[in-house]
């Protein structure tokens, strides 16, 4: 029987069989950030652990400074003593962070690919539940609690017993105004957030291998929320064009000898996989949730779905949702009125995202009644977007240009939708009170969002 | 890490889908620096507290005899969403021991295993059942959930086997430091990465 592509990362990473179908793991990259980094590091050395491979960690902090343009460490002090922290465990153990203020911060999954120490075939893990996203490149990439992160950076390894497998293959081209995002959304639509629970994902297909890099990595952001702790795409020459010339990339003969690597991990033929579901992108329209799970999801031309005609097991929960979130069943969704569009987070804040953003928002106006922020996803995007002229065209829409950090995906850094107000986010959980205590939130594409802020409600980007 | 063998006690029915970590505990309690023993009086403060910070009447944890319950029957995917262990922190904080559900979210489950909470896996129907016994016997009725037997035993005395990895139970039933375990095959991790810097020397910065 062939391999899949994670079974393939996997048998190269045990050391030792424990029994039970569990391994000792070897990590190869541990990613670090302010929520939990600098906290786990002081409790590892506390207990006597020192870091055993300080240059395999990598850490910056996102998650709890303010956006605000000209911001520091001080503008959000409840983050300061988080960011502070992790300044310090790091230093003491030439552990490289990308501080803030310097080149390189940004959301720890944004950073992680932008300066290629995310690498195919590598197992790569973060406190943190999105992790998976660096599956895009190719990697085996597990979001862990607090503990395991202690364990991580005490052994270099972890405790890991094998998941199941689960190919998701999307065939066929993108239409007119759909992304990765309206991707995989309408994958968790169909399947529920509890389809990967004890799976692995394997993402597969033409629609898939026709995705550039970045749009991987939006698919595979989102893995998480149907339940699986990892999801990932097989590398391929989209991969290694993409990595070429990173800052942490190898070089020369060494690159080569990485991508021959590289090059035998795809999934064999006749791999097998315990779950499968293919997708007909002619299916695939933009998408918007309407409810208080990443499951709640329609083509914005659909009607609000009603609970009492939902299936059984679910109706209460979609009727509390839908109370949550002060909608009515069977109208339409679009047209619903908006007060605040979100741009940013480690779904959707990279170049191409801002770029599809700005091209809706490019001479036009956004509708008075909403505030729209643009947060980059790192430093470099910001730059980036600068230099194409990407932050003019926001300004003169109307939009707030901000600094890069997780902001308002999470609200960890007093960044919050108003109670009771909706917002139209690009981020990836519409949990209730997520974006802040009874905050609406709907999930949707860079360029969905940026037509709601236009519209001053929730709209069809095909129709703009 | 912390041992688990038996609890028995109020089993407090929270019948709803999905408890997300985010609804466990807000994200901005882990910011503030209330440290993990601080947690408790957060825990499902959307639902337990409106929001003027006056009890939810409506809130399960704030009726009788469930105030102080050791353990919570709840539906499928309890704990899906963000990794934060601070969850498990928020629920122990609150007296919690065990959580009887469908199944969980992968990270929480993890989660659970390292600090002595014991996620108990059993069909919807069962669950379902252990809080009807429950609510038909408010104030008498107990539930027991015995690790070294992987049985829960309900209010009216049925006995129900549960799954549980032998190598996650035995860890529990004698919290193992599972850190001082991996460290005793330190030769075996530095064999490995020895080999792999010949095999892979791009990983190795
Ligand atoms: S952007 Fe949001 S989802 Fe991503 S790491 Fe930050 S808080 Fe988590």
């Amino acid at each position: 029987m062939g391999k899949a592509l994670f079974d393939k990362i996997w048998d190269a990473h045990v050391i030792k069989e424990l029994g039970n179908g569990f391994i000792l793991m070897h990590i190869d990259r541990l990613l670090l950030h302010d929520m939990s980094g600098g906290k786990a590091l002081k409790e590892a050395i506390e207990k006597g652990h020192a870091p055993s491979q300080p240059r395999l960690i990598y850490g910056t902090p996102d998650h709890t400074m303010s956006s605000r343009p000209g911001r520091t460490e001080k503008t959000f002090p409840p983050g300061e003593p988080l960011i502070l922290s992790m300044r310090e465990t790091t230093q003491a153990y030439g552990i490289k962070l990308f501080d803030l203020g310097q080149d390189g911060q940004g959301i720890v999954h944004v950073m992680g690919p932008e300066q290629g120490l995310t690498l195919p075939g590598t197992t790569l893990v973060c406190g943190d539940s999105h992790t998976s996203t660096h599956g895009g490149m190719g990697a085996l990439a597990y979001g862990i609690g607090a503990s395991e992160l202690v364990h991580v950076i005490a052994t270099q390894t972890m405790v890991q017993r094998k998941p199941k497998l689960f190919r998701a293959s999307f065939e066929g081209k993108l239409m007119p105004g759909v992304t990765a995002k309206d991707m995989i959304l309408h994958l968790i639509g169909e399947v529920g957030t509890a389809a990967g629970t004890g799976f692995a994902v394997e993402y597969a297909g033409s629609g898939v291998r026709a995705l550039p890099v970045e749009a991987r990595l939006t698919l595979c952001n989102l893995t998480i929320e149907m339940g699986a702790r990892t999801g990932m795409v097989a590398p391929d020459e989209t991969t290694y064009e993409y990595l070429n010339g990173r800052d942490y990339a190898p070089k020369g003969a060494m690159w080569d000898r990485a991508v021959a690597h590289w090059r035998t991990l795809p999934s064999d033929p006749d791999a097998e996989f315990e779950r499968e579901h293919t997708i007909d992108m002619r299916n695939v329209a933009p998408q918007i949730t309407w409810g208080t799970s990443p499951e709640h999801v329609i083509a914005v031309d659909r009607p609000i779905p009603d609970p009492d005609t939902g299936p059984e097991e679910k109706r209460a929960a979609w009727a509390a949702a839908l109370q949550y979130q002060g909608l009515q069943p069977g109208k339409p969704i679009e047209g619903t009125p908006v007060d605040w569009v979100f741009i940013g987070s480690c779904t959707n804040s990279r170049i191409s995202d801002l770029r599809a953003a700005a091209e809706i928002a490019k001479g036009r106006r956004k509708a008075a009644n909403v505030t729209a922020w643009v947060v980059p996803g790192s430093v470099r995007i910001k730059q980036q977007a600068e230099a194409e002229g990407l932050d003019r065209i926001f300004l003169d829409a109307g939009f707030e240009w901000r600094e890069p950090g997780c902001s308002m995906c999470i609200a960890s850094n007093g960044e919050r939708v108003p109670p009771g107000q909706r917002s139209v986010s690009t981020s990836n959980r519409n949990f209730v009170g997520r974006q802040g205590p009874g905050a609406r939130t709907h999930l949707a594409s860079p360029a969905m969002a940026a037509a709601a802020a236009i519209k001053g409600a929730i709209a069809d980007v095909r129709k703009i | 890490m912390d041992k688990f063998t038996k609890v028995t006690g109020v089993a407090a029915p929270l019948m709803r889908q999905n408890v997300d970590t985010d609804l466990i505990i807000r994200i901005e309690r882990l910011v503030d620096n209330v440290g993990r023993e601080g947690l408790g009086p957060f825990c499902f403060e959307q639902i337990r507290f409106k929001p003027d910070g006056s009890e939810n009447p409506d809130c399960v944890f704030n009726q009788e005899p469930y105030r102080n319950s050791p353990i919570i029957l709840s539906r499928e995917n309890f704990g899906c969403g963000s990794s934060r262990e601070g969850a498990v922190w928020a629920l122990k904080g609150m007296g919690i021991k065990a959580v009887i559900a469908p199944y969980f979210g992968d990270i929480f489950n993890n989660n659970c295993f390292q600090n002595g909470i014991l996620p108990v896996p059993l069909p919807i129907e069962d669950v379902e059942q252990l809080a009807d016994e429950m609510r038909a016997s408010p104030g008498n009725a107990r539930v027991t959930v015995d690790l070294e037997n992987s049985v829960v035993i309900s209010p009216t005395g049925r006995t129900i086997p549960f799954k549980v990895d032998a190598r996650r139970q035995h860890a529990l039933l004698n919290g193992l430091d599972d850190i001082a375990e991996t460290k005793a095959a330190q030769a075996e991790i530095e064999a490995w990465q020895k080999a792999d810097q010949q095999a892979r020397p791009w990983v190795w910065l």
